[in-house]
């Protein structure tokens, strides 16, 4: 166990790692998103009240639940960097932080179009909604603030720390359908319940959120990789990586 | 099928523009953000040849002074 945990943080390992994984995350995550989403435009039953406007929910339920679940797993990134200095898990934060961006925008963005013909209105400053915005913010803020700092040591500390704190807005984005009156439908999928939707519904949709998982995880690998390489430019191992890929 | 012709595949009711407006956005988003991704990967790796090619362990601009934050005492009358 923790011999596995010391390699985890050396970069080589992991560069070798995933350069093993990162084709079969490639094609497993395009194929389940595709098979999802062809599924879900063309085949899956329209819904009875908002009719064919719903399909836009298998692209905003995986964007959505991307974007909070990078961050979470950006804050648990946070507290190693904090803790135990593991530069691996900085170099994942700083990675995917685009990443969670542009998930978070596509989540609002199609939440936004769909919105137009379901409740007559592109946005609305309601709970769900803000606190979505909110993590937007501190998406950018992240990325914004390991660019200001100069040093790699201090700016991986400052952002960790505004990671970690930033995700108390994760709960308050998840209940925030419960605890307060919105415009936004309550959750689709819920641990403890069977989801309200047919299966004809539900299954597509879960077809295209592990695939985005999966493609999130190829575009993870091959970020860390490209963050690896301009870190560990002067060392032996890359000298010989980057020499033996010469033709 | 949901639909009965491809028509009525693209129009969906009405809905048409805003369902194609999300999925067209979302697959150019996020197609942008792997290509991009791919080719910065690339050029740093090119960039790390070249260095290592040239035989200068170290970039020119590492040698450079970078700003600091000594005091500087300046007159302020």
């Amino acid at each position: 166990m923790w011999q596995f945990f010391h390699k985890l943080g050396s970069p080589k390992w992991f560069y070798g790692i995933a350069t093993r994984f990162m084709p079969w995350l490639l094609i497993g995550g395009l194929a389940l998103l595709l098979a999802g989403v062809v599924w879900g435009l063309a085949f899956a039953p329209k819904d009875y009240l908002q009719g064919n406007s719903y399909r836009i929910i298998f692209i905003h339920v995986p964007t959505a639940f991307l974007a909070q679940s990078v961050y979470v797993m950006m804050a648990v990134a946070g507290v190693v960097t904090l803790v135990w200095r593991m530069k691996l898990a900085d170099v994942f934060v700083k990675a995917v932080a685009p990443v969670g961006l542009t998930l978070t925008f596509l989540a609002l963005f199609t939440g936004a179009v769909w919105g137009k013909p379901t409740w007559g209105t592109w946005w609305v400053w309601d709970a769900r909604l803000t606190s979505m915005l909110i993590l937007l913010f501190l998406y950018g803020g992240a990325i914004a603030l390991d660019r200001a700092i100069r040093d790699e040591k201090s700016a991986a500390r400052a952002v960790a720390v505004l990671v970690v704190v930033g995700v108390v807005n994760i709960p308050i984005i998840q209940y925030s359908v419960e605890w307060w009156n919105t415009l936004h439908q309550p959750s689709t999928f819920k641990l403890t319940e069977k989801p309200s939707m047919p299966a004809e519904m539900w299954m597509p949709l879960l077809l295209s959120v592990l695939g985005l998982y999966l493609i999130f995880g190829w575009l993870a690998c091959l970020r860390m990789q490209t963050e690896i390489l301009a870190r560990e430019a002067r060392t032996r191992w890359v000298k010989e990586l980057v020499l033996a890929g010469r033709h | 099928m949901a639909f009965e012709s491809f028509a009525a595949f693209l129009v969906m009711e009405g809905h048409g523009p805003y369902v194609w407006t999300c999925y067209g956005v979302f697959f150019v988003l996020m197609g942008v953000l792997m290509l991009l991704s791919l080719r910065q990967r690339r050029a740093v790796m090119n960039a790390c040849r070249r260095r290592h090619e040239s035989g200068q362990e170290r970039p020119a601009s590492a040698t450079q002074p970078t700003a600091s934050f000594a005091r500087v005492e300046v007159s302020q009358d």
